[in-house]
């Protein structure tokens, strides 16, 4: 176990997100998306991806951030937990870091406002804030949405 | 070494040879005097014997060893079959059947059976020298499975042997013991055979080469050489090869083909005894050489295949999209060309999936057998197509749902033989199953010869459970009342006395079969039987389906459960309290807005015009149909189901998705559950 995690970095409404890499399947431009009813509400549909059906989640509805329209920078980051695949709706992305356990602070340290529940700490990089986030929470927590 | 690359080969190779030591078994219960059979048993207990000892499983070895000794006992007639010896060899088969699940489950075979070994002990007569007796056995095997080619083969062999003696050529019959621990028998006894040609002719083996090839041999083969070059020689070259035990090269002069010509070259002893086996064991070793053709895979690398030909499939659909264009009745061509080989392609790969229901039968004698004597009835168990052949899935799932149907026959469909006697029936209950392919579905029935259900029974109990209301009663007729049984509510533990115990657990078996994408129904005349029909789909993965639009939203309906489609006036619909009906063919039939099911935004339903025509698409489940009510139709296709996925579990009202030809994903609507939303109102 090295102490250095490489993280994926994408925007979201402005602000930095970083996700481990190992979790990242692949990074996909916008394509069209697909509604299920009855999904839960911040589910945008369902997606092709090369043959398999990914469920795409709106990460602004997800932590009640602002609503804003994509743009072409828009990607579509996919995550991986065992098998589950989901993919997030991201503002761009486009690069990633490395960073060692001590540049993470742990969010029990610090007051949020948003839920932190799926936030697992904040990377510190060159005075830039990166918000890490808890995969397994995030993707198996709201099952029962 | 490391096993686990084997240990799937293992477990695979354990089930097949407890699933023919079950069969065996029920077959010695009735022909208790039948060798043929006894040998059978003993056959496959020394396989499963020299199997677990490879993998490590010691005390798989140990019970096998002790069954081995038993049945040895009876085969040399110093004991007897009987019902305790029945009883006890299914006990070591249910042990065994134990063990191998916790190999594949936990990965270790969990604790020694000391009690069975026990009993095994106490029913064997005297004293044995069991370190002889394992020795025997492994011969006596060899000598079963190929005796009966060895006895023709004798007097060429012979002939050859003499000539070669003649002409002053060493001929040596070479005894080759394997190692323990060696996983590729055949491929070792290849290279030993491949090492002897070199220098030697090999003029006869025991067993033959073709069943060395199939692993059809214990530790030990035996080959009969001739060669100029002396037995030294030999020795030091097959002493070259690995994993091999022991090395025996006796030199045959005339006197000892003498005796090879009783006893198939081998000294083994009731020689008689073993070659009339043989002869009787023909079609048996003839069916073992006939199963060996086949392959084994890994069901992994066949869903691979059936992505890839799932893949081709959308592209085919898409190709069909792109041209409209008369003129091009070339390309046309080519297109409709590539639909009939991707058809058949499909097909094939569905063929591969494809694999006998037997497979799940064969549990179910032994179980029938064991339920009868514990409930004191009498009862047969005929079955028939077993033949049939079903997706690898369905065999693995539909298991559960028939032993829990069998059982109810037997447990409260059948009744005790004094009131089978009072009402005129046979002494005997009878249990059928029946499998037989119908078009796109495979049809099994359950059925038995018992007393039938009493509707009014539950009818009652229906109305007492608060699952439908007294009115509603009495308008169902007989077959909408046992349905009434698949309800959950029907399967609580006290309706097992009242209703005579129909109906427990129906609600499982009817939700795996649905998920299946199958149906389930009941039919009963009271007093003369039961009979429970399953209805599951051949292929799972891909279907046909017809396409439809709501708002600006393509959904896919399965072709299998559309009834029919038909427009009707929107003025016709009724509101009866919360729900629509509309008045069809002299019946009313629900009518639901897919729409408003699905929470499709932006649908015009707010100004209806009441002249408007209307689509219907009917659907049926069963014997019920509902009319949904879509914008408009595209057609019909043939459709690749894909789930959607881990995270999407459990969307109501969707059974899953499918990719069109354009790369876009349509839905799948999910017909049972629609039946559910008219709920309880049953027209």
């Amino acid at each position: 176990m090295s102490p250095i995690n490489q993280y994926v970095v994408f925007k979201l409404n402005k602000e930095n997100y970083g996700v481990p890499i190992e979790h990242v399947e692949t990074v996909e431009k916008l394509t069209e998306i697909t509604r299920v009813p009855n999904a839960p509400h911040y589910i945008n549909g369902v997606m092709n991806l090369r043959g398999e059906v990914i469920p795409v989640m709106d990460l602004r509805k997800r932590f009640d951030l602002e609503h804003i329209s994509t743009t072409d920078d828009s990607r579509i980051i996919v995550l991986s937990l065992d098998e589950i695949s989901v993919g997030i709706l991201t503002d761009s992305c486009s690069e990633v870091i490395a960073l060692d356990k001590g540049q993470i602070d742990k969010t029990y340290n610090l007051t949020i406002p948003l839920e932190d529940d799926y936030v697992e700490g904040i990377g510190k990089l060159n005075e830039r804030m990166i918000i890490i986030l808890d995969i397994p929470k995030l993707l198996i927590n709201n099952m029962d949405t | 070494m490391d096993m686990a690359q084997y240990m799937q080969i293992f477990i695979e190779e354990s089930r097949e040879n407890l699933q023919d030591m079950n069969s065996n078994l029920l077959y010695l219960e009735d022909n208790p005097e039948d060798t043929n059979t006894l040998n059978n048993i003993f056959r496959v207990a020394h396989t499963l014997k020299g199997m677990s000892a490879t993998m490590g499983f010691n005390n798989v070895t140990h019970l096998t060893h002790e069954m081995e000794n038993i049945l040895d006992h009876i085969r040399k007639d110093n004991m007897k079959v009987n019902v305790n010896i029945i009883d006890l060899l299914f006990q070591c088969f249910d042990k065994l059947e134990g063990y191998i699940g916790n190999i594949e489950n936990y990965g270790h075979e969990g604790g020694e059976a000391t009690e069975l070994i026990n009993k095994l002990h106490s029913v064997k007569p005297g004293d044995t020298a069991r370190a002889t007796c394992n020795k025997n056995h492994i011969t006596d095997q060899n000598a079963e499975n190929s005796s009966k080619p060895t006895v023709q083969l004798n007097e060429y062999v012979n002939n050859v042997v003499s000539v070669a003696i003649k002409d002053g050529l060493n001929v040596n019959l070479i005894k080759i013991s394997l190692d323990d621990g060696c996983v590729l028998k055949s491929a070792r006894a290849y290279v030993v055979i491949n090492t002897l040609e070199k220098f030697t002719d090999i003029i006869h083996s025991n067993p033959s080469i073709e069943e060395i090839e199939d692993e059809i041999f214990g530790l030990s083969f035996e080959l009969v050489v001739i060669s100029e070059k002396d037995n030294k020689f030999i020795r030091k070259e097959l002493n070259n090869i690995s994993e091999i035990e022991s090395i025996e090269i006796i030199p045959l002069s005339r006197e000892n083909i003498k005796i090879s010509q009783d006893i198939p070259i081998i000294g083994s002893m009731d020689n008689n005894d073993t070659k009339n086996k043989g002869n009787e064991d023909g079609g048996i070793t003839d069916k073992k050489t006939r199963t060996s053709k086949t392959v084994r895979v890994d069901i992994d690398r066949l869903d691979n295949l059936m992505n890839l030909v799932s893949e081709l499939i959308i592209i085919k659909t898409r190709l069909e999209g792109i041209d409209e264009d008369k003129k091009r009745q070339n390309a046309n061509e080519a297109i409709e060309y590539l639909e009939r080989i991707t058809t058949s392609l499909h097909d094939a790969v569905m063929k591969v999936r494809m694999v006998p229901i037997e497979r799940v039968f064969n549990r179910f004698p032994r179980m029938v057998r064991d339920l009868s004597k514990e409930l004191g009835k009498n009862i047969t168990l005929i079955m028939s197509g077993e033949e049939t052949e079903v997706d690898r899935t369905v065999v693995d799932e539909i298991g559960d749902p028939l032993i829990h149907l069998i059982r109810n026959s037997i447990d409260h469909g059948i009744e005790k033989t004094e009131k089978r006697m009072e009402s005129g029936k046979e002494k005997t209950g009878t249990v059928k199953l029946v499998a037989y392919p119908d078009g796109n579905n495979v049809v099994i029935e359950v059925e038995d010869d018992g007393g039938g259900i009493d509707v009014e029974r539950v009818k009652k109990k229906a109305v007492e459970r608060g699952i439908v209301t007294h009115e509603e009663v009495q308008l169902m007729d007989d077959k909408e009342s046992i349905q009434l049984l698949f309800n959950p509510g029907f399967s609580t533990v006290d309706a097992v006395s009242d209703i005579s115990g129909r109906g427990v657990g129906l609600d499982v078996v009817k939700t795996k079969i649905e998920s299946l994408g199958g149906v389930v129904e009941a039919d009963s005349c009271q007093g003369k039987g039961t009979k429970f029909i399953i209805r599951l789909p051949l292929t799972l993965a891909i279907i046909q389906a017809l396409l439809v639009v709501v708002g600006t939203e393509k959904y896919a309906i399965p072709l299998n459960s559309i009834k029919e489609i038909t427009t009707i006036k929107e003025s016709n619909i009724r509101r009866v309290q919360d729900s629509e009906v509309v008045l069809y063919r002299g019946s009313t039939l629900p009518i639901l807005r897919l729409s408003k099911l699905l929470n499709v935004p932006n649908t015009k339903e707010l100004h209806k015009d009441v002249d408007k025509e209307v689509v219907v698409v009917i659907v049926k489940k069963g014997e019920k149909d509902a009319g949904l009510i879509v914008d408009s139709l595209i057609g019909q296709q043939e459709i690749v189901i894909k789930s959607l996925g881990k995270y999407l579990l459990n969307i109501p009202l969707i059974a899953g998705a499918t990719i069109l030809g354009n790369g876009l994903i349509a839905l799948i609507v999910d017909i049972n559950s629609y039946f559910k939303f008219i709920g309880g109102e049953i027209i």
